[in-house]
Order: structure tokens, then sequence, then C-alpha cells
């Protein structure tokens, strides 16, 4: 009975300092990115999908609200500003990769971009899906800073995109190379391409694991494709749902 | 870790988000940061080599940074039981369309444009 009070009254001290969810947060990560890791790397132990579904069920099972949690794990969260900035180098390091192929690649990302965006947009709006989840999922190509923020601009849910995104980068990174093969798709470079103008980080990852060749190519058209993007898609929202 | 470098890149993100602000236009304060410090890299001519370190280090965990806006998927749980299917099949639809177009357009431009150089 003491042991319980005691307890108790760690709990409710604990709860109210934003370093429990903070620590939570960061250990529930690293324990999901050792579990990717001694997967091999598949993309299906994505670190980021694992990680939500412990704490979301941890959350729900303490009674503790998004809030109360957030608190906490906005030390982390801060971090994406300066982080999104950062994307600037590895851009910068895979901007000779365009060298002769900038007209080839520069059109296919902004065609993979629009066809990626309107092909969800429209198939969710046919199945009846509501407005906040249409917009939410238009950037859901687009890399996790980015494509919160475009949501965060065009009156959609940044949380709910994070998620989207994240799905979309394993889905790609599990059947992209299959879709690929379909298609009759060898070159290393156009596979790299393809990877990351639909599943961004998760999906370059994936394709390092082919090679260094389609590993800098998805590096590549993941910013590029973040950058059509974020100028693009928060006009073309706006105007097609209000705001 | 180089101070002046993480100080580099919270000015841009500073600089980026007070142009949104003043132009009052919809784009991410970060994505404009990050072009102005694209462009500075390229007034330079290079990343210091500091930079890149700090880089490295910040972007070789940048998944774990948006796992508390993720974490945010549970307020939208009532909607995700409403919309699950229309949400599922979008995301699986699309992503078979988009690297499909991806693949055969890129094959077909870079071949197209080959071809316009053995010309010349």
């Amino acid at each position: 009975m003491e042991l319980d009070l005691a307890l108790g009254d760690i709990w409710v001290y604990l709860s109210a300092s934003p370093l429990l969810h903070l620590t939570l947060t960061v250990a529930a990560y690293v324990l999901a990115d050792w579990i990717f890791q001694r997967s091999g790397r598949k993309a299906l132990f994505n670190p980021v999908l694992s990680s939500i579904i412990v704490l979301v069920v941890i959350l729900r099972v303490t009674e503790t609200d998004y809030q109360t949690y957030f608190a906490g794990a906005q030390f982390v969260h801060f971090m994406l500003g300066p982080a999104t900035v950062a994307l600037a180098i590895p851009l910068y390091r895979n901007l000779h990769l365009i060298h002769r192929l900038w007209l080839p690649i520069l059109l296919t990302i902004i065609i993979a971009a629009i066809v990626s965006t309107t092909s969800a947009v429209l198939i969710a709006q046919w199945l009846g899906a509501s407005k906040q989840t249409l917009i939410s999922l238009a950037p859901k190509s687009v890399t996790a800073p980015v494509a919160m923020g475009i949501a965060e601009k065009a009156g959609g849910s940044p949380s709910l995109s994070a998620a989207l995104v994240v799905l979309t980068g394993v889905l790609g990174a599990v059947i992209g190379t299959a879709v690929l093969a379909a298609v009759r798709v060898r070159d290393d470079r156009v596979r790299g391409l393809a990877l990351g103008v639909n599943s961004h980080g998760i999906g370059t990852a994936r394709a390092f694991q082919i090679s260094d060749l389609a590993g800098a190519f998805s590096a590549l058209a993941m910013g590029l494709t973040a950058l059509v993007s974020a100028f693009a898609l928060p006009f073309a929202l706006r105007w097609v749902f209000g705001s | 870790m180089p101070l002046k470098f993480i100080a580099l890149l919270l000015l841009c993100q500073l600089l980026g988000e007070v142009l949104v602000v003043w132009s009052s236009q919809p784009i991410p304060g970060p994505v404009v940061g990050l072009v102005l410090l694209f462009f500075g890299l390229g007034l330079r001519g290079g990343i210091p080599e500091g930079l890149g370190r700090v880089v490295d280090g910040l972007l070789a965990h940048l998944s774990l940074l948006f796992v508390p806006a993720g974490v945010g998927v549970m307020l939208h749980i009532a909607m995700l039981r409403e919309e699950w299917l229309a949400i599922s099949l979008a995301l699986v639809l699309s992503t078979v369309v988009t690297i499909a177009v991806t693949g055969v357009l890129m094959t077909a431009l870079i071949r197209w444009v080959e071809r316009r150089r053995g010309e010349h």
C-alpha cells in the first residue's frame, strides 16, 4: 500500500515533467533503430513507423494526452527546422550528377511530383476522404520535415502528413524495385531517381542498397522534389481547396 | 562541435521565416533557409569542412526528429477508422503509378537527350 502510494507520487511528479516524454521518445527510437539494424535494414521495420506505434500505444495505455507528451517531445521536434536547412548540404554535394542530364532530371521531377500528388488526392477523394485528409495526403512523397511545413501552410495536419509520408516511404522501398522491373527499367540512375521522387529518405536508403549511383540519384531526386513541392504545392492546394 | 555552424543553420532558418512572414507567401520558412544556404555555398564555391561534419551528425538521425509530430496521428484515430481504405488505396496505387511513370519518362528522356547529342 505504501509502496503503491510512493510509486503513484513518483508517476505524478514524472508525468508533469517534460523529461519523461523526451526520454521516452529517444528511448523508443533507439530500440526501434536497433530492431531495424538487426532486421538487415528492411524498410518494413522502419524505425519511425515502429517507434510511433509503440509511443501511441504507451500514451493510450497511460491515458496521457498528446499535449502533455509534446511538452517533452518538442525539444526533439524543434531540431527539424535547422535539419531542414541542413538538407542544402547533401543537395549541393549531389548537384554534380545533374551535369549533362539537367533537362531530363528537372522535367521528370516536376512531372513526377504532379503525378504523385494528383493521383493520391484524386483516388482518396473518389473514395470519400475528407478535405483535411486530402490536403495532408498531398505532400506524401516529400521528405517529412518539408511535407509537414507544406501541410501546415495549406491548412492540413502536419502530424497526419508525417505519418502518411513515412508510410509512402516504406511502401515505395518495399514494392519500388518490383514496379521498376515490371516496366523494364534497368538503369541505376533511373531506378534511384524513381525511388527518391516517390519515397524520399526511406527510398534513398533502399536505393543505396542497389548501388552508390542509385543512392546518389535518389538523394538528388529527394532534394529536388522537396524544393519543387515546397514552392508550388502550397499555392496549388490553396487554389484547389481554398483556405 | 563548432558552434558557429549551428548558428549558421539557425540564422538561415530565421532569415527564411522572416522572408516568409514579410512576403506573406505560404512557403515553409526552413525551406527558404535551405535555398539561402544553398546559394551561399554556391557563392563560396564549396562546403566548409566543419559545416559538412556538423550537418552529417545532424542528418544521421533525421528520422528521430519527426517522431514527435508523427505520434500526433493519435489525434486522428477516429478519422483513420473511417477513411483507412481511401488512404491505403490512394497510397498504394499512387506509389505504383508514380514510380512507373518516373521510370518510363526518365528512361525516354535520357534516350532522347543522348540521341540529340549523337546527331550534333
